[in-house]
């Protein structure tokens, strides 16, 4: 069934570079069909303010199917809003009323800065795979895919954690800024598998570091976890403790016998 | 019309092609990769693959996406997985039946070396993939499980979940991370390519736009790979992403580059059916979906009742009938077909009565409700997430949309353009898919080229270039073309219109949509030309670009790829109206079965037809490859 909500009022940040400062500017949607997706609903507006010969909002998007991760925004205090497992560009106006007060902000953390409006710069999360996201497998050296038999519940569990799409909702939604459940994903991925056990503890070490130079300390919130649009459980960063715990340890002795 | 084509195919019976050219091929010595610059376009499945495989190997490699980080390119959400001719379910799958099936579903219009090479190297690509760390669907045994995908009688398809692309495209990212955290790539991220610089006939590099600051810059290489994906976003919906655009492949193709079949566009048979005019994109279901899942209309048209109230014989489950033997996994094209013919007999389903049902019901009777939760659980999640309707209880809508485009730069064997040290890879590039590409071979032809043959092919380039001086960003011509880029997008800020770039592309988009999408006609291609060059005058006078053209500016951005999409329109139809036959995803009403099916015409289009620019989008030249089978014999292309 197609419903027609009535007035929304829309309260945007805008703000024009990351050294200046920003402010709130309120907008009203008359009439909009819950079929419309939430991006869709300012993509309307923006046609509306070029037809005003206005500055259209910047915000960040592509896919809009919930899996590059582009999409972000704080939906009423919400990263990714008040649907759960759900991304931006995901959440369909269904999921509001008439009359509704909607107020929509870029990421906040230090580590993401607003580039404008509410478009930030998530390339700290590229630096943290570049120290050691990855298995070193060049190509064309690679033995036969079934030699490397992997039981389904660690390819289960693997995936499980891969399926992050490095959206940054888990900085924005921790009280700290921490970028802990982003790090321990893809740390998790591919240390449970076989093909990532000869960096484990590099990869833990080198990646944890680096997370550690940019963003926030996780005090177990917990928020992380349930702003995740691929609900990503928590129980990652534990295993990325303890495995950078016991690199810390390992990669010190290994370090003494060269 | 004589060919200046040369595909360059190696010598050789067709299964020793590509080993005859590996064994010939000129190579560069480690010591003196270093000394090459090769610049990357575009960081999908082909461009990262091809990044961090050239970086590997040695030469000085800069990688350029326009998205803020590598991982967001839209290879990412491909859903259903990767052809591979690995056999590991011993059911008859070999390297020649999964090149067969290749050439088939094209409907024999795919050149045969390559597509051979394809299937050669796609059981490379699945030993890589793993051992990258790639999660991959195992069977309990924690050997790779394998489903089956339209188009083909074996199960030869790898997965991982509902989301193959994702973990591919993660997988050649994390390869590109690597090489840029060691220093072997140099990345710019948030960078549009504007334009190719071509110094003596040569690709001498590119310019690019900071889309941060909106300053334009030079970048000079020895040689320049565009991976930057296909151009289905011409009809403004399809299931691509807001971003995907043609820039990249027009910019080249106006400097010398040809084009090839653009009208062979492939319209995928499981989309969500449009809900509203603003819609802003279209949502794929994976085709998997058809594995299990049962396509049918009500037999008669316009009846609107629930489908639990409507009795299985008062059911047309059309596939299963006009297909007996490949039911619902017909091929792409054909299905998609279908569908259109029963929304156009008033039999489509839904508010809008714009969709086809996908039935699970009997799926889920026979496997629990379980099983099929794990297999298409997410897709069932996302289908929830956009209509408001749960398809473990009711049935999904679905009606095709446009999704990927087969077309593309005129490549031959080695990948090269028509432009001397300018490549193109991946979707971007037309060389595998024929007419009709088959489901889960666009990432297997992604990754193949990436990591597999331009690695190879390009050193054959190189190495002529050893020690010899190549122009660099000092050379007058980079800044003449500079000079260009800027005084475009000044001219795009300054019209001062009413119009909204958005507003004329969804205009476009309907124009080639309805003339040049899943049927084709004269009379409609002959009017598309007619109305596609009155809208571009009028996005010349009318267009309005708020904001300036230093800094970042979104608005201005769309202009510049809107505009290309015009020129890129022209091309379109002209290709599908000079193509009198119907094959794959170019269906000519004109040219069909009794029974509407394509009818093609071999004597006079086994060909590729490459469009060169004359600088006027409405006369541009038209060259042809001819098609030489060696192996394969023209068949009808039949899936009953």
């Amino acid at each position: 069934m197609t419903n027609t909500l009535k007035n929304l009022t829309l309260k945007v940040w805008r703000q024009d570079g990351p050294n200046t400062s920003g402010s709130f500017e309120t907008h009203t949607i008359e009439e909009i069909t819950d079929e419309a997706s939430f991006l869709e609903m300012i993509d309307i507006l923006n046609e509306r303010l070029i037809e005003d010969d206005k500055e259209a909002i910047v915000f960040d998007h592509d896919c809009r199917e919930g899996i590059c991760g582009t999409c972000s925004l704080m939906i009423n205090g919400q990263a990714h809003g008040p649907e759960r497992g759900t991304a931006t560009c995901q959440l369909h106006m269904r999921k509001f009323s008439s009359g509704d007060t909607i107020v929509i902000e870029p990421w906040r953390a230090s580590a993401f800065p607003i580039i404008r409006d509410l478009m930030v710069d998530r390339s700290s999360f590229d630096r943290i795979v570049e120290a050691g996201g990855y298995i070193t497998a060049a190509t064309g050296g690679a033995p036969d895919a079934n030699l490397i038999p992997v039981p389904k519940p660690v390819s289960d569990a693997a995936m499980d954690a891969a399926q992050c799409i490095g959206c940054g909702a888990c900085v924005a939604a921790c009280p700290n800024g921490a970028a802990n459940l982003f790090t321990a994903a893809k740390i998790t991925h591919l240390n449970l598998l076989p093909q990532g056990q000869a960096e484990r503890y590099s990869r833990a070490e080198d990646m944890v570091e680096t997370m550690d130079s940019y963003f926030g300390s996780c005090t177990n919130h917990g928020e992380c976890e349930a702003a995740c649009p691929k609900e990503i459980s928590i129980d990652v960063i534990a295993l990325m403790n303890a495995d950078y715990r016991k690199a810390k340890v390992q990669n010190r002795k290994q370090l003494s016998r060269t | 019309m004589s060919s200046i084509l040369d595909s360059k195919s190696p010598e050789g019976p067709l299964a020793d092609k590509w080993q005859n050219f590996k064994a010939n091929e000129k190579l560069v010595n480690p010591a003196n990769k270093r000394k090459f610059k090769v610049i990357v376009v575009g960081t999908g499945l082909a461009g990262a693959s091809a990044a961090a495989t050239l970086a590997e190997l040695g030469y000085q490699v800069d990688a350029f996406t326009f998205h803020d980080s590598p991982r967001r390119a839209h290879s990412i959400a491909a859903q259903g997985g990767i052809n591979a001719a690995k056999n590991y379910r011993g059911d008859g799958d070999s390297v020649n039946r999964l090149f067969y099936d290749t050439i088939k579903g094209g409907d024999f219009r795919s050149r045969e070396s390559n597509v051979h090479r394809l299937a050669e190297v796609s059981v490379n690509i699945i030993d890589q993939m793993v051992a990258q760390g790639v999660p991959f669907a195992r069977e309990y045994g924690g050997m790779l499980d394998n489903r089956s995908f339209g188009g083909a009688q074996v199960s030869r398809t790898f997965y991982a979940r509902g989301q193959t692309g994702q973990q591919l495209l993660l997988g050649a990212y994390q390869q590109l991370a690597r090489q840029v955290g060691q220093g072997g790539v140099r990345l710019f991220n948030r960078s549009e390519l504007v334009d190719v610089v071509v110094i003596e006939g040569r690709a001498a590099g590119v310019v690019v736009r900071d889309l941060m600051t909106g300053e334009l810059s030079s970048h000079s290489a020895h040689a320049v790979v565009l991976a930057t994906g296909g151009y289905g976003n011409a009809f403004f919906l399809s299931t691509n992403a807001m971003a995907c655009n043609v820039t990249a492949a027009w910019r080249a193709h106006k400097r010398g580059a040809f084009f090839a079949n653009p009208c062979y566009t492939q319209i995928h048979p499981t989309c969500i059916p449009q809900s509203d005019d603003f819609q802003s994109k279209l949502t794929l279901m994976s085709e998997s979906l058809r594995n299990d899942g049962r396509v049918w209309v009500p037999k008669v048209a316009g009846d609107n009742r629930e489908p639990h109230l409507i009795p299985e014989d008062e059911r047309d489950y059309y596939l299963e009938r006009l297909y007996p033997s490949f039911g619902n996994l017909a091929p792409r094209d054909i299905s998609s077909r279908a569908a259109k013919r029963a929304v156009d007999s008033g039999q489509g389903v839904g508010l809008k009565q714009n969709g086809v049902y996908l039935d699970f019901s009997e799926a889920i009777g026979r496997l629990g409700r379980d099983t099929v939760a794990e297999r298409y659980g997410n897709l069932f999640d996302m289908y929830e997430r956009i209509t408001g309707e749960n398809p473990y209880d009711v049935p999904m809508r679905i009606y095709p949309a446009s999704h990927y485009t087969m077309g593309g730069l005129w490549v031959d064997y080695e990948l090269m353009t028509t432009i001397p040290g300018l490549y193109a890879a991946g979707e971007a590039n037309f060389s595998d898919h024929g007419a009709n590409r088959l489901g889960a071979s666009a990432l297997m032809q992604g990754l193949s080229d990436g990591y597999f043959v331009l690695p190879y092919t390009i050193s054959n380039y190189l190495s002529e270039w050893l020690n010899k001086s190549v122009p660099d960003t000092s050379h007058p011509e980079f800044a003449k073309v500079e000079n260009e880029a800027r005084d475009r997008y000044n001219r795009f800020a300054s019209v001062g219109g009413t119009r909204s770039p958005d507003w004329f592309h969804r205009e476009l988009g309907k124009i080639i949509w309805d003339y040049c999408g899943m049927e084709r006609t004269e009379a409609g291609l002959e009017k598309a030309l007619g109305e596609i060059p009155a809208l571009y005058e009028e996005f010349k006078k009318d267009l309005r670009v708020t904001g300036g053209t230093d800094g970042l500016n979104q608005t201005l951005e769309k202009a510049g790829r809107v505009e290309d999409f015009f020129e890129l329109g022209m091309l379109m139809c002209r290709d599908a109206l000079d193509r009198k036959e119907s094959c794959g995803g170019h269906f000519r009403a004109e040219y069909q079965t009794e029974e509407g099916e394509a009818l093609r015409d071999d004597d006079n289009f086994a060909h590729v037809a490459a469009w060169e620019n004359t600088g006027d989008p409405m006369a541009p030249n038209r060259h042809v490859e001819d098609l030489v089978y060696e192996e394969v014999h023209f068949q009808t292309r039949s899936y009953k």
